[in-house]
């Protein structure tokens, strides 16, 4: 996630906002969207230019009474990202925001909202990433996704924030609350492969609130050090012949704790409604932990669920296999965690991809012993 | 010229003694073939040419190409041209095959300093390699040996070794798992590698194999040493009287 990213993006084409804590610092390609009526702002000018969207949709899907770290973001955000994709309009670019915190003994509570109205079409991607401090900080952001009837967001996230030391001194807690709904026809994909922080709590949700609404999450979350994740989603199925998939990939090494945390609920009015979920645990050598709790909560008796769940270790014999065609051990292992990401790193934007796929490998260096 | 030098070898995995004094020699462009039954040791060699991670070495030293063997890394082994076509060669999920066989192949390349190749120019060399073995090149896009049946495992073994093109190879129980059409396939794979310079060290329980890719050297293994040492003929001897004749043969 490098800076200077001005320069780096729009050489990419990619409309990027920064975020410096909670400051939104650049947005670019800001007339080129305006063309379209899309609206890409940080959410303090939205409040200036846009009040009666911001009213209609601030806190309609997280309200400010949701969960503690939701309140308090609610109370004291300060900035964030804000998206509106008109009608019937296809969002010509991935819309980008950076998100990055700077200063020391502090907070990043940012906000974002991104509203895609009927049979619109939009693909976002987060990034984020802090400097190495000694002390603790927190994140706890809030995410809004609204797809109305027919339309479709699909929202990406790397997230890189500092992770602390093999001690788990330092690094940041990254509680965020994150949700979309789905009307009628629409669809929210959520991709988001999690390498940094100390302690992630983060289950990015979606309310299939529409019939034959869609909602899917895919992650990766790496846990390494003395990291913990705990990481998952709630998929409600509020409609009828709503859908959702998930697919989870935790990988844990050194002394890091990955846990798959999720819930899948059919409402009684949700008949014809199906929900498939694979949660895969890599581990790589011995003090590290994976552990899966799915939860699960139907109202009808004509829904049809599917859970897969397998954990696997490196083998020493697959990694002798790929030594003996000339590939060291890091590497090896690196080749062996991407073919384990596989299916979720593929539903990234291709430059997110090789970004992820070389924060994958930066994150697990001195991973094997 | 010798390739490798085996001198009074002793081995010992999960606290047990496997190989016990083993001397051998090959040269470049000779074909040995170490033969032997289950549990005689002959696996544990291959292992031990490669620095497989079980494999202690007690004492005795394996010169290869003048080097100190057992003082290198396994990739480095690899990289210096050591190949083993695996008994059960593992899988690799989510990962593209072909992929896999740029990643070996340009590692190799950095290694001697040669030049590196791009995906494009990779595909085009291995697509020849494919159709002068007449070998569907759906296993490229596929994962790396990933619910691949024995011989499609054994083909894909080929391939890496004919891309990797090395000085030593190593085949275990190469013809395990294979029809006689597949094992005709990979023998025929082999000899084209076969330039004078190259050696292999087939690793085998049975004659079949050697009726595809011939030996210059055969090997009886037992007691975790190398009891008889001959041509061709030893192997008709093995046919008729079975391991217990040449075991009496010498005792």
């Amino acid at each position: 996630m490098g800076i200077p990213l001005e320069e780096q993006k729009i050489l990419s084409g990619v409309a990027v906002d920064a975020v410096f804590d909670s400051v939104s610092v650049v947005t670019t390609f800001h007339e080129h969207l305006k063309e379209k009526g899309i609206i890409f702002c940080s959410i303090s000018e939205a409040a200036k230019n846009h009040p009666e969207l911001l009213k209609k949709y601030l806190g309609s899907v997280v309200p400010y009474s949701d969960n503690y770290f939701a309140t308090l973001n609610s109370a004291v955000f300060t900035d964030g990202s804000f998206v509106y994709i008109p009608k019937n309009t296809r969002c010509p670019m991935e819309l980008s925001t950076y998100f990055r915190i700077n200063a020391q003994n502090t907070g990043q509570f940012e906000r974002t909202l991104i509203i895609a109205d009927e049979g619109s079409y939009v693909s976002y991607n987060e990034g984020c990433s802090a400097p190495q401090r000694d002390e603790n900080q927190l994140h706890a952001a809030v995410v809004e996704l609204i797809a109305h009837k027919d339309a479709q967001i699909k929202y990406s996230t790397i997230q890189n924030w500092y992770p602390g030391d093999s001690e788990g001194k330092g690094g940041i807690y990254n509680f965020v609350t994150k949700r979309g709904i789905c009307h009628e026809n629409a669809k929210i994909s959520w991709t988001q492969v999690e390498t940094g922080s100390a302690i992630t709590w983060k289950y990015p949700s979606c309310i299939l609130k529409g019939d034959n609404s869609v909602g899917e999450f895919y992650s990766v979350a790496l846990t390494t050090l003395k990291q913990q994740a705990d990481t998952g989603t709630k998929m409600i199925h509020l409609g009828k012949n709503t859908k959702s998939t998930i697919i989870s990939k935790g990988i844990s090494a050194l002394n890091g704790k990955n846990s798959y945390r999720g819930l899948v609920k059919f409402s009684g009015n949700a008949t014809g409604s199906r929900n498939f979920s694979q949660c895969d645990s890599l581990l790589i050598g011995e003090n590290c932990s994976a552990h899966t709790f799915p939860y699960l909560d139907t109202a009808n008796q004509d829904s049809i669920v599917e859970h897969e769940a397998t954990t696997s270790k490196i083998s020493d014999e697959q990694l002798f296999y790929l030594r003996q065609r000339g590939i060291n051990p890091e590497d090896s292992v690196s080749l062996i965690v991407n073919g384990f990401c596989k299916e979720v790193l593929k539903e990234l934007p291709m430059e997110f991809a090789v970004e992820a796929r070389e924060l994958l490998n930066i994150s697990l260096e001195g991973s094997i012993g | 010229m010798s390739i490798l030098e085996i001198d009074n070898l002793e081995v010992e995995v999960e606290d047990k003694k496997i190989i016990d004094g083993l001397n051998l020699k090959i040269n470049r462009g000779e074909v040995h073939a170490l033969m032997g039954q289950n549990g005689c040791g002959k696996s544990t060699l291959a292992k031990t040419i490669t620095g497989h991670f079980a494999v202690k070495v007690l004492g005795g030293a394996i010169t290869y190409k003048n080097r100190d063997l057992l003082s290198m890394e396994p990739e480095e082994r690899a990289n210096r041209g050591i190949f083993m076509s695996f008994q059960s060669p593992r899988e690799i999920p989510g990962v593209n095959n072909l992929y896999f066989l740029k990643t070996a192949y340009n590692i190799k390349q950095e290694f001697l300093g040669k030049e590196e190749l791009n995906s494009a120019q990779l595909l085009k060399k291995i697509k020849e390699l494919t159709e002068e073995l007449g070998i569907d090149d759906k296993i490229l896009k596929r994962y790396v040996n990933d619910g691949f049946s024995g011989g499609e495992k054994k083909t894909n073994e080929l391939l890496q070794m004919l891309l990797l093109e090395p000085d030593l190879i190593i085949l275990d129980e190469i013809d395990s798992g294979l029809d006689i059409d597949a094992l005709k396939r990979v023998g025929e794979g082999i000899n084209k590698l076969l330039d004078g310079n190259r050696s292999v060290l087939i690793i085998t329980h049975y004659k079949r194999v050697l009726d595809y890719i011939k030996p210059d050297v055969v090997h009886v293994m037992s007691g975790g040493k190398i009891i008889k040492t001959g041509d061709i003929s030893i192997v008709n001897i093995l046919e008729d009287k079975g391991y217990g004749g040449i075991s009496n043969a010498t005792s």
